[in-house]
């Protein structure tokens, strides 16, 4: 017999049970700030406050939400296939080479327009390079898609070492990080999106390439729904053996998805090294590819549902650093915390409070029962 | 009047929204074989669990031998006597059968005495009804029906006065059923019950003293077996007028179509699943697989259908070969005619997590006509499935909806549209009424016939005896991934059934 599951309508699904996951993480966190011995209404203040208060600090929460729709999206296209890439870090790192290559060939030449869509390819087609070889070994190997990608985290990062050092430094510099970009390698600012709404970015580095992020995500929705391959990829994911069945080409969807995943991870180099640092330092990738799983856990793989959540965890960095700054008690750390606390609700615990939830709206609405009775039918 | 040995009084179940169980009443005398029957989902396996307590009923009372029950957990339904053999055995494959019937009541940490405690009980039992079972064979090494009888032997060991069958015939031969029936008969007659459910109506039949029927949660009627007949029963089960004959005309056999050659196959393990199969269909003749599961038959049409590589032999279809040992494409012999619906439309057939309409499309999502320019025609490809739904009743009608939120009748209405509806040369047929409710399985097998005479050469694999002579023209006979014998639909179900135990076919084999 199969278990009866009943279905919530869509405001409650994909609006009311993530809230209040959301809301008990916070709780907890809160409880975790008490015990260090501060007041968590203080923290949360300077958490929004951090976040939100001002154009610079709207500023630097969308620019993190930049990178983290870029990993998310990542995490999710391949989600969408069954396939679980932990590697978004490593393929956003080397999508930084392409991003480097094209803004030190053509900085001084070329203005920014022109340059970003070299850099676009660029960093699309390294990451996606990166994330082929994990995809081929998988389908060609079956060796595990998770193991692979996670070792070829460590593997970008030794490879990246070797080249900031040998090949990317300057002579005579001290630090790992390629030289400075000209102005061609430099993404202008949206201070013209926020003036719209009486804001100012000051300096923030909030860039163009959150509008790329946003085109992304509306491509990643046309892929996933409205393409055969997105339907051949959801096909796997669902159930390998009906794709089998169906006469769909097993490996290569394997290799294409990774693929498309990869350069995704690898866009999100755009924003940090020619949006923010005008260069490509050591490790400047700072974990947003492992943000960018939690993101996609937390977006349900849907661009409709990645934006907000990217839009969350850019709050929590932000304002988290703000927390940070204001109250010297609670470190950094703090913000991991309540990230693996949303995480751990929102992902891992999701279905925790749906009975409640179920029992609850659909006791308060007898259309919503309705609904779920034809459904259930 | 003899007393009861269950009584269930106003049992309420529901799960969230679905009302399982709806005020069910039930009495079971001592010492009778009770049948329970109904479709898929009327509530019998939710009925049964409640009483082996594996679920707690939301109100409602159960009394063993007189005495109101509190069955919170399978232990105390075994501690209040009740045994239950499960449809999918609950056995440890390598352990041996004595090591499995002690399992849970080995009684000290220390195994030896148990074991020659258990080992004199096991002979008595084995005795006192006739289950003859070697107590050091290896369970993964024994036929189903053996495994079935250690079943039944640790819930007598377990002291069970009553024993729940749960479908207990559906992996047994005929003559392993009726072995099975002539337990049951000496187990009733040393003072046991015995609670049988199915849903094969010929059983019910059979074997039982009274059976009760259930439709939708709820116990609709108890009869006694003698006064009953299999049409009020079907129509009870059903709540309408139910046909179960199919009427089929004579076959007019053409051209062949599909052309099987000194076919083997392995699984991934190596075993030799098929073993150098060879047979012909013909436009216009459904040719019917006979066969206990497990010998060969999914491996077959797998193989066909180029979903498993064979490890040797040909395949023509429409007279040109498939290349079935090398990288037959499924994609590509739908495009040559050959249609293919899986036995398991659960994992297979469909992906339940997709709309209705995009499993409309599955294995056809190539075609141009689902697309426009770079991208999926969402419209077209509703269109198309809404067309479907009204040609084949789907129920209800809406191509929008999770397909997991379909019955099983009408799951496989929407894989049988979609490749009936191609209009193919070769059909393949896996299991095409498993898991349906009465009600669609008449309008299937119509549906299979029309096929038939429209000129298609069918291959059709079933488990079910009655469904393979009802709609064959011809029946091949599988054992040990063999074809052991051919045999036409008037053959008689122990002739069959000889064949299909590997019996018959030996003899032939090596005639």
């Amino acid at each position: 017999m199969s278990v009866p599951h009943a279905k919530l309508p869509a405001w409650a699904e994909y609006g009311l049970i993530p809230l209040v996951n959301l809301a008990v993480a916070f709780l907890i966190s809160g409880l975790v700030v008490l015990i260090v011995g501060e007041s968590p209404l203080e923290a949360a203040y300077h958490m929004i406050n951090g976040a939100f208060g001002r154009g610079e600090y709207i500023g630097f929460t969308l620019y993190y939400t930049t990178t983290f729709i870029f990993t998310g999206l990542a995490v999710a296209v391949a989600f969408h296939c069954g396939l679980f890439n932990i590697g978004g870090e490593g393929q956003a790192y080397i999508g930084g080479i392409g991003v480097a290559l094209a803004c030190l060939a053509f900085d001084r030449t070329l203005p920014w327009y022109l340059v970003f869509p070299i850099a676009i390819a660029g960093s699309t087609l390294f990451g996606a390079l990166w994330a082929l070889i994990p995809g081929w070994l998988q389908a060609k190997r079956g060796s595990h898609i998770v193991i692979t990608t996670i070792m070829f985290n460590f593997i970008a990062a030794s490879l990246m070492n070797y080249l900031l050092n040998k090949v990317f430094k300057p002579l005579g510099s001290m630090s790992l990080e390629t030289r400075t970009f000209d102005t061609g390698g430099q993404l202008p600012k949206l201070d013209w999106l926020m003036s719209i709404f009486g804001l100012s970015v000051g300096s923030a580095p909030f860039n163009i390439s959150f509008l790329l992020a946003l085109v992304a995500a509306f491509a990643v929705w046309v892929l996933i729904w409205r393409t055969r391959l997105g339907y051949e990829m959801r096909t796997m994911g669902h159930s390998p053996a009906a794709a089998r069945y169906a006469g769909i080409k097993e490996a290569k969807i394997i290799v294409i998805t990774m693929m498309i995943s990869g350069g995704l991870a690898g866009m999100m180099a755009l924003n940090p090294i020619m949006g923010e640092q005008f260069r490509m330092q050591l490790d400047f990738v700072q974990g947003a590819g492992f943000v960018g799983i939690a993101v996609a856990l937390m977006g349900r793989s849907h661009p409709a549902g990645i934006i907000p959540a990217a839009l969350l965890f850019g709050m929590l960095y932000q304002g988290g650093a703000e927390i940070s700054f204001e109250m010297p008690s609670i470190s950094r750390d703090m913000i991991v915390i309540i990230q693996g606390l949303v995480i751990l609700f929102a992902g891992a615990l999701e279905h925790m409070f749906r009975p409640a939830i179920t029992r609850l709206v659909l006791g308060l609405s007898p259309k919503a029962r309705d609904v779920a009775a034809t459904k259930g039918a | 009047m003899s007393e009861l040995a269950i009584e269930l009084k106003g049992i309420d179940k529901s799960f969230g929204l679905v009302h399982a169980n709806r005020n069910i009443n039930l009495k079971v005398r001592k010492g009778t074989i009770h049948g329970i029957i109904g479709e898929n989902g009327a509530g019998k396996s939710t009925l049964m669990s409640i009483l082996y307590g594996f679920y707690q009923a939301d109100s409602g009372d159960i009394l063993i031998n007189g005495r109101k029950a509190d069955i919170r957990d399978p232990n105390a339904a075994i501690s209040a006597g009740i045994g239950m053999v499960h449809q999918h055995f609950m056995l440890v494959e390598n352990f041996t059968v004595l090591e499995n019937i002690m399992l849970g009541a080995e009684e000290s940490q220390i195994l030896n005495a148990g074991i020659t405690k258990a080992r004199a009980e096991l002979k008595r039992l084995e005795k006192e009804y006739a289950l003859e079972v070697d107590p050091d064979a290896v369970i993964e090494e024994l036929p189903v029906g053996i495994q079935q009888r250690v079943e039944i032997l640790k819930a007598l060991y377990r002291k069970a006065d009553i024993l729940i069958l749960d479908e207990p015939t559906g992996v047994l031969t005929p003559a392993e059923a009726d072995h099975l029936f002539r337990i049951l008969e000496q187990l009733k007659a040393e003072g046991k019950t015995v609670l049988l459910i199915t849903h094969k109506l010929r059983e019910i039949m059979a074997i039982t003293d009274e059976v009760s029927v259930m439709r939708r949660g709820e116990m609709v009627a108890t009869r006694t077996t003698k006064e009953t007949s299999v049409e009020e029963l079907a129509e009870l089960m059903v709540g309408r007028r139910v046909l179960l004959r199919v009427e089929k005309g004579e076959a007019n056999p053409a051209d062949i179509k599909l052309s099987v050659k000194n076919l083997t196959v392995r699984d991934s393990r190596g075993v030799t699943m098929v073993d150098d199969v060879s047979f012909d269909i013909r436009a216009g003749e459904i040719v019917g697989i006979a066969g206990v599961a497990g010998n060969g038959q999914s491996e077959l049409l797998e193989a066909i259908s180029g979903i498993r590589r064979a490890k040797s032999g040909t395949v023509l279809l429409n007279g040109r070969e498939i290349d079935v040992t090398g990288n037959a494409d499924p994609a590509e012999l739908r495009k040559r005619g050959l249609a293919h619906v899986p036995e398991d439309r659960h994992h297979v057939g469909l992906v339940l997590k997709f709309e209705e309409s995009e499993n409309a499309i599955l294995g056809y999502h190539d075609d141009p006509k689902y697309r426009k320019g770079m991208l999926l025609d969402i419209d077209a490809i509703r269109t198309d499935a809404e067309e479907k739904i009204a040609a084949y009743d789907i129920r209800p009608p809406n191509p929008r909806l999770k397909t997991a939120n379909f019955s099983g009748g009408n799951q496989q209405k929407i894989v049988l549209a979609r490749e009936m509806e191609r209009d193919p040369d070769v059909l393949i047929i896996g299991q095409p009424t498993r898991g349906v409710d009465v009600g669609a399985i008449e309008f299937i097998h119509r549906r299979i016939i029309e096929m038939r005479d429209q000129g298609k050469a069918v291959l059709l694999v079933s488990v079910e005896l009655d469904e393979i002579r009802a709609l064959s023209d011809r029946i091949l006979v599988m054992f040990a991934g063999r074809v052991v014998g051919e045999r036409t639909p008037d053959a008689t179900e122990g002739e069959l059934g000889l064949l299909m135990a590997g019996v018959e076919g030996r003899k032939e084999a090596a005639e």
